[in-house]
């Protein structure tokens, strides 16, 4: 597929949120995948490989959770978990609609925040705006 | 710190296409998917001249280097806008968003996106479509919708193109039908020979009565 360029959206997505948290390293990142879609998670895991070095990600470990297809039966209500894309309900035959398994998210991200250090600089950074 | 984010990985394409959805509220689109060769690009230049005078077909080509496949619409005379996507192998909603900049919209009823050839990422990608079309063609060999169900599964019509080829092949039309509709029961389904028109007719009108559709 084309796991390079999802990578890339996680990192510009953390990237952002970290920059709004005060975050400068992120050590761990958690990601949501459902077995319905067609990213690879070992493709991924190399994508990450290649991504990191040299950036606020270098060193950070990344976990992918994946999720079973689960389909929910609109007609006897039963919830079964299925090996692949299943459109029948396995119980009773009717057709069952996809509950679990097309999930792609970032689920959360671990990082150490800056130092605060430059308080006494700011001052004069504010005199010369001025 | 830890920071949950539960955030969808292709937001931002999401949003994209929620803007050309909006922008394209009274135009009725089609994103066209398709392994390379399943004649997408003949299709369209049929259906294009078929419906001539009827609706007005513009169209965003997707291709990952050549322009040949704009050049062949062009001949048409249909307005047409090239996209290459450099080696990407799928279309995505900011590069339709861009291309949709280059089309006179007031002047066109149906805005057919042909995708890049490819069964498998076009189908994660929402480009602000209303409908997407998945293209499988007999010399293809019937086990493609079994293989790549997700983009049956998510589309609205299925082409089953090269029809005129059966006699010749073990293509088993009646059994690939049935498993097509195992997979997307709401599935409208054309078997369509572009080359030589058969089945034509039948496509044309669906495209014809979902531009009307969205008109009114």
């Amino acid at each position: 597929m084309h796991e390079v360029g999802l990578m890339t959206a996680v990192f510009e997505q953390i990237t952002e949120s970290a920059k709004a948290n005060n975050i400068d390293r992120i050590t761990k990142v958690k990601l949501v995948l459902g077995k319905m879609n067609g990213a690879l998670p070992d493709a991924l895991e190399f994508a990450f490989e290649i991504l990191t070095p040299d950036t606020m990600f270098e060193g950070a470990v990344m976990e992918i959770e994946q999720v079973d297809i689960t389909v929910e039966c609109p007609k006897c209500g039963a919830e079964s978990a299925v090996g692949k894309i299943a459109y029948f309900c396995p119980e009773c035959g009717a057709r069952a609609r996809v509950k679990k398994g097309q999930e792609f998210y970032i689920d959360y991200y671990e990082g150490d925040e800056r130092k605060e250090d430059s308080v006494e600089g700011s001052d004069g950074a504010k005199d010369s705006a001025g | 710190m830890k920071v949950v984010m539960a955030q969808r990985i292709l937001r931002a394409n999401d949003q994209v296409a929620k803007e050309n959805r909006e922008r394209l509220q009274r135009l009725t689109t089609v994103n066209l998917i398709s392994s390379p060769g399943a004649g997408k690009t003949t299709l369209l230049e049929k259906t294009i001249a078929a419906l001539k005078g009827d609706v007005v077909i513009s169209v965003v080509e997707g291709d990952i280097y050549t322009t040949r496949d704009a050049e062949r619409i062009a001949g048409q005379g249909a307005d047409v806008v090239q996209v290459n996507t450099e080696g990407l192998c799928h279309l995505d909603a900011n590069m339709v968003g861009r291309a949709l900049d280059h089309l006179n919209l007031a002047g066109t009823d149906l805005i057919v996106i042909e995708n890049v050839g490819n069964l498998v990422c076009p189908a994660e990608f929402d480009l602000g479509e209303d409908y997407k079309v998945a293209v499988l063609s007999v010399t293809e060999g019937g086990d493609k919708p079994a293989k790549y169900p997700l983009v049956f599964r998510q589309s609205h019509a299925a082409v089953i193109n090269k029809s005129d080829l059966i006699p010749y092949t073990d293509f088993d039309l009646e059994t690939v039908t049935r498993e097509i509709m195992t997979i997307n029961p709401d599935l409208e389904i054309f078997v369509i020979s572009a080359r030589t028109g058969e089945g034509l007719e039948k496509w044309c009108a669906w495209l014809r009565d979902r531009v009307r559709e969205k008109k009114n």
